[in-house]
C-alpha cells in the first residue's frame, strides 16, 4: 500500500494533517496516482465503450433519474446491460454519458467523496456543494476529455433546505447549469429533451414523471443508434432512480418493467408517441 | 559548564506514561459493548458538536478519551486510511483489524519518538454478522493493542463501571436491556466514589446496528436515550435537526 510508508509503519503526515475534508484532495497527497486527473497521458487518441443517453425530471415529490442501458464502441454494442445511474448518497443521485471506464470511476470517487465529508465534518454537504464538487472533478478530467474521453454528467437531488428536487447539467469544462424543470445527457439528449419539453409540465407526480422519462428514453433510442431501447427479450429495462425527502430509491424492474411494457404496446398504435 | 542529565530509558518510558495515563484519568468514562444487534457505544458528554464517539467506515466505528485534538485526530486519519483503502480495493477489504494496526503504530512511534505522548485511549469496534464475530480493539497511548470480548470502558474511574460489566453484561442482550445497564453501570463513577444520575441530555451514545444495510453506524439522540431508558421524554433535550 503506498500510503502507509511512514516511519515504522505509522500513518504519514497527510493522514492527520487538518484543513481538508476532502477526499480527492487527500489522494492528491496520499496516493496521487490513484487520482483520474493526475494520470500521465499517452499521445493519441483510443476507441473505449462510450455510454449514451441520460434523462432527469423534476417531479412534485422530488426528482428522479432514468438511463437507457447501451454502451457502444463505434459501431459495436460493447455492453447492452450497463448501469449509467448511480445513487451518490442518500439524497442525490448521479447519471454519466461519455467514456464509460472513466466515467464510472469518476463516480466512484464521488461517492467516497460526499461521505467521506460527512463522516470528518459530522453533517451533510448541501446539494449545492455536492453540485460543486463534481465539478471539480470533471474539470481535472479536461486533458483526457482533450483526446476524446470525455465525461459528462447529469447530477440530481433532493434539497432538504429548499424541499424540491434540483438539476445540474455539465459541460466537458465543468460548466455548470442548473435545469428548471428536466434535463438530458449523452448522444441521444437532443432527442429526449424534445420529449421531455413536449410531456413535462408542473406537479407531475413521481409514477407519470417515470412514465414521461422512459418515454424519451423510448425516443431518444427510436433516432439514436447509440442509445438503446428497452429490451424486452431479455428483460433488460432502463435504470431508473427517484429521490424524494425520504431518500433515494431505485425502481425495482418489476415497476419499471411494467412502465415499459404500456410504453411499448401505446406504440404499437401510434409508434411517434 | 554543566553535565547534560543522564535519564535511563526505563524511567524516561516511565515518566511518559505516568504522563499520559494521568490526562487519561481526568476525563470522563466511555463504554463500549456488545449487544444481540451489535455494538453500543456510550459515554458522558455534554457536547452535542465535540463528539468522543464517530462513525469510520461502514461496519466500523470508534470511540476515544482524552485530550480531544489528539484524539480527533487520529479520528481524522482513520476515516482517511478506511476510504482510501476502500476506494483502492473493495469496501468489504476494509478491516478493524487492519485500522487497528495502523493506530497502534502511530500511537506507537508517537511514544517513542516525540517529547509528548499522546493523552488518549481508543477503541475500534467492527460489527460482524453475529454477536460471535463482533470484535473490539482497545488501543493505549503507547500503542498496545488488546483484543477485547464483550465490553470496554476507557478514561475516568473505569474500575466501578468495569465491575458492574463483569457481573451483568451478557452478548445477547437486547438494546432496551443494554442501554439502561450502560447507564447504570456509567453512573457508578460519582466524584466522591457515589453513584450519580446520568440525564440522557449528558450523555452521548451510538450503535453499530448489524440490521442496518450498509453503513451501520446509527447515533442514538436524546429522545430516543429517554426512551430506552425509561424516564420522561419531557426530561430529554430537543432532537438536533441532523440525525447523521
Amino acid at each position: 500500500m503506498p500510503a502507509a510508508d511512514g516511519a515504522h509503519g505509522a500513518l504519514p503526515a497527510h493522514f492527520t494533517a487538518p484543513g481538508t475534508s476532502s477526499f480527492a484532495e487527500f489522494l492528491g497527497a496520499a496516493a496521487p496516482d490513484l487520482l483520474p486527473s493526475r494520470r500521465a497521458l499517452p499521445p493519441g487518441t483510443l476507441e473505449a465503450p462510450h455510454g449514451t443517453t441520460i434523462v432527469a425530471v423534476v417531479h412534485a415529490d422530488g426528482v428522479l433519474m432514468a438511463g437507457d442501458r447501451r454502451a457502444t464502441m463505434g459501431n459495436i454494442i460493447a455492453q447492452r446491460d450497463i448501469e449509467k445511474v448511480f445513487p451518490t448518497d442518500e439524497h442525490s443521485c448521479v447519471g454519466i454519458a461519455g467514456t464509460a471506464g472513466l466515467a464510472v470511476e469518476m463516480v466512484k470517487l464521488f461517492q467516497v467523496e460526499l461521505e467521506h465529508f460527512e463522516k470528518l465534518e459530522g453533517h451533510v454537504l448541501s446539494l449545492e456543494g455536492k453540485a460543486n464538487r463534481l465539478t471539480t472533478l470533471i474539470r481535472g478530467n479536461l486533458g483526457m476529455a482533450m483526446q476524446g474521453l470525455a465525461v459528462v454528467p447529469l447530477f440530481a437531488g433532493y434539497d432538504l433546505a429548499t424541499g424540491a428536487g434540483r438539476i445540474y447539467g455539465y459541460d466537458v469544462t465543468g460548466g455548470r447549469n442548473e435545469e428548471t424543470a428536466y434535463a438530458s445527457t449523452g448522444s441521444g439528449s437532443m432527442f429526449a429533451r424534445s420529449a421531455l419539453k413536449k410531456r413535462w409540465r408542473e406537479g407531475l407526480d413521481e409514477a407519470e414523471a417515470v412514465r414521461v422519462a422512459v418515454d424519451a428514453l423510448y425516443d431518444a433510442a427510436d433516432d439514436d443508434s447509440a442509445t438503446g431501447g428497452p429490451d424486452l427479450t431479455r428483460k433488460l429495462y432502463p435504470i431508473v432512480m427517484s429521490v424524494t425527502a425520504d431518500g433515494l430509491r431505485r425502481l425495482p424492474d418489476t415497476e419499471v418493467e411494467a412502465v415499459v411494457q404500456a410504453v411499448v404496446a401505446d406504440r404499437m398504435t401510434n409508434p411517434g408517441g | 559548564m554543566t553535565a547534560p542529565f543522564y535519564v535511563s530509558p526505563e524511567q524516561l518510558m516511565k515518566d511518559k506514561s505516568d504522563f499520559a495515563r494521568k490526562g487519561i484519568a481526568r476525563g470522563r468514562s466511555v463504554l463500549v459493548m456488545t449487544y444481540d444487534d451489535g455494538v453500543l457505544f456510550i459515554g458522558e458528554n455534554p457536547s452535542k458538536a465535540l463528539h468522543k464517539v464517530s462513525e469510520i467506515y461502514d461496519r466500523i466505528a470508534f470511540a476515544a478519551v482524552g485530550k480531544y485534538n489528539e484524539f480527533e485526530n487520529l479520528r481524522l486519519a482513520g476515516v482517511r486510511y478506511a476510504d482510501l483503502r476502500g476506494f483502492q480495493y473493495d469496501r468489504s477489504d476494509v478491516t478493524v483489524r487492519g485500522l487497528a494496526n495502523a493506530y497502534a503504530q502511530t500511537l506507537g512511534t508517537i511514544f517513542t519518538e516525540s517529547g509528548k505522548p499522546y493523552e488518549v485511549e481508543l477503541t475500534v469496534a467492527e460489527v460482524g454478522r453475529t454477536t460471535e464475530e463482533d470484535q473490539l480493539y482497545r488501543l493505549t497511548y503507547d500503542g498496545s493493542v488488546a483484543e477485547e470480548h464483550g465490553h470496554v470502558v476507557m478514561g475516568g474511574q473505569s474500575e466501578p463501571i468495569t465491575a458492574v460489566l463483569r457481573e451483568e453484561h451478557r452478548g445477547d442482550l437486547p438494546l432496551s436491556e443494554a442501554v439502561p445497564l450502560a447507564v447504570r453501570a456509567l453512573s457508578q463513577a460519582g466524584p466522591d466514589g457515589e453513584p450519580r444520575t446520568l440525564a440522557p441530555d449528558a450523555l452521548e451514545a451510538a450503535v453499530l446496528d448489524r440490521t442496518r444495510p450498509r453503513r451501520a453506524f446509527k447515533r442514538l439522540l436524546a429522545p430516543q436515550l429517554a426512551t430506552l431508558l425509561g424516564t420522561p421524554a419531557d426530561s430529554a433535550a430537543t432532537p438536533p435537526e441532523d440525525p447523521a
